[in-house]
């Protein structure tokens, strides 16, 4: 599989955990989306870096080519998959009084 | 690449390094399983070349998978960068419901 199409099935995957399976329901709630907002010119940086100083490279062979701030457009859907999966396990775990301790 | 990325996310854990730090156990159980999946997505896409990191670059430590050391803390920073950022939000806007309210 192309990084294309494994970033969108982590998007996917991350959708249907925060809404279906876990239950958080994350994206419907205002707060997740202002700190994507907050999270997201931090990555834009980040990658930025990472990419214009080619000290991360891709084959373009396995993206669509699309870019934004020099970084493949797929490294959106890989940020965004990876925030909302872990956030979504955070508020989770902040349900259960067990966790709640820790 | 490994100081860039810290430096981008260092001062929320500075800033919010109470709130965060005493709940490390549940953030690290919130990271984990995401964190081994992100890693074995970034194995299977190193080996099969959809990218790769310029030597002169990196520290030059491979942990399991052949999987840069960078890249491990890379999957710890951004998610504790991420969790921070919600937790934020959550104290500057007290009024708005995120789920695992008390």
């Amino acid at each position: 599989m192309s990084y294309t199409q494994i970033s969108i099935l982590a998007v996917i995957v991350a959708v249907i955990l925060d809404l279906f399976i876990i239950k958080t329901a994350l994206l419907k709630r205002a707060a997740f989306w202002t700190s994507y907002a907050i999270i997201l010119p931090f990555q834009f940086m980040t990658n930025w870096w990472l990419t214009s100083r080619n000290i991360v490279m891709y084959d373009p062979d396995v993206i669509i080519g699309i870019r934004f701030f020099s970084a493949p457009a797929e490294d959106l859907l890989f940020g965004f998959a990876l925030i909302l999966s872990v956030l979504s396990l955070w508020i989770n775990l902040g349900k259960s009084s067990s966790a709640n301790r820790l | 690449m490994l100081a860039f990325t810290v430096a981008g996310s260092f001062w929320l854990e500075i800033a919010l390094k109470v709130r965060v730090l005493k709940r490390i156990r549940r953030a690290m159980m919130a990271i984990a399983p995401v964190a081994v999946s992100f890693l074995l997505w970034d194995a299977y896409a190193i080996a099969n070349k959809h990218w790769y990191f310029d030597k002169q670059q990196i520290i030059g430590w491979f942990g399991p998978l052949n999987i840069p050391l960078e890249e491990y803390l890379f999957f710890i920073v951004i998610p504790l960068a991420a969790i921070m950022t919600i937790e934020a939000v959550r104290n500057v806007k007290k009024h708005w419901i995120i789920g695992d309210e008390k």
